[in-house]
């Protein structure tokens, strides 16, 4: 079920401080975070963020149309490269 | 003969199952149309006026997205979850399920038919 309306989008508070702070200042770093279920939002167009995949920090590049899709979605959790038969 | 939206219609169907056979149009928007259209389901294709048809495909072509159109619509989105490199997409590139099903058994539909690995091992008892 969707998330109610009134209460917007949902951002990790800590990682939305880090984006106006870093909005406010026009530094463009990377802002790691571990919050994979927090919505793309259009004030993170732009920014870098790195996104935790349980193990590393996946760098991701925001665009304008990731918004509205959930930082997890871009940071893949599992590394599978393949049967060891399937070699060309 | 009823021509609607590019398709052929079966003639000696109900209504508002002939209308299904539109891409875009399924069972409820089917009802949907021939009640704006005062037609009742159960009135076989042929039987309908040219008037009813004319409706309709007014109807169709105004109010909805049916046919090319809303196929078109449906590859720019899967295009668009490509090109951003999120997970949905590159599951979409892969060929594989998108939705989160299980692909250790199944998933045949979107894997296309099974491709054998040759000299498995057996095993043993």
């Amino acid at each position: 079920m969707a998330r109610s309306v009134k209460k917007g989008p949902y951002v990790f508070h800590k990682l939305l401080k880090k984006i106006n702070a870093a909005n406010e200042s026009n530094k463009k770093s990377v802002i790691k975070t571990w919050s994979r279920a927090s919505m793309i939002i259009p004030d993170m167009v732009g920014h870098t963020i790195a996104v935790h995949n349980g193990k590393t920090f996946v760098p991701v590049f925001v665009t304008e149309n990731m918004v509205g899709h959930k930082l997890g979605e871009f940071s893949l959790t599992r590394s599978f490269k393949g049967h060891s038969g399937n070699r060309k | 003969m009823a021509r609607i939206a590019g398709v052929d219609l079966p003639r000696n169907k109900r209504g508002v199952i002939g209308l299904t056979y539109i891409y875009g149009v399924g069972r409820s928007r089917a009802s949907e149309i021939l009640e704006k259209a005062g037609i009742d389901e159960n009135v076989k294709v042929q039987d309908w006026s040219d008037e009813n048809v004319k409706f309709i495909s007014k109807l169709l072509q105004d109010e909805y997205k049916v046919e090319g159109e809303l196929r078109s619509e449906v590859q720019l989105n899967i295009k668009r979850l490509m090109d951003i490199a999120c997970n949905r997409g590159l599951r979409h590139r892969k060929g594989l399920p998108v939705r989160g099903q299980r692909t250790k058994t199944n998933a045949r539909t979107r894997k296309g038919k099974r491709k054998t690995v040759a000299n498995k091992k057996k095993a043993t008892k």
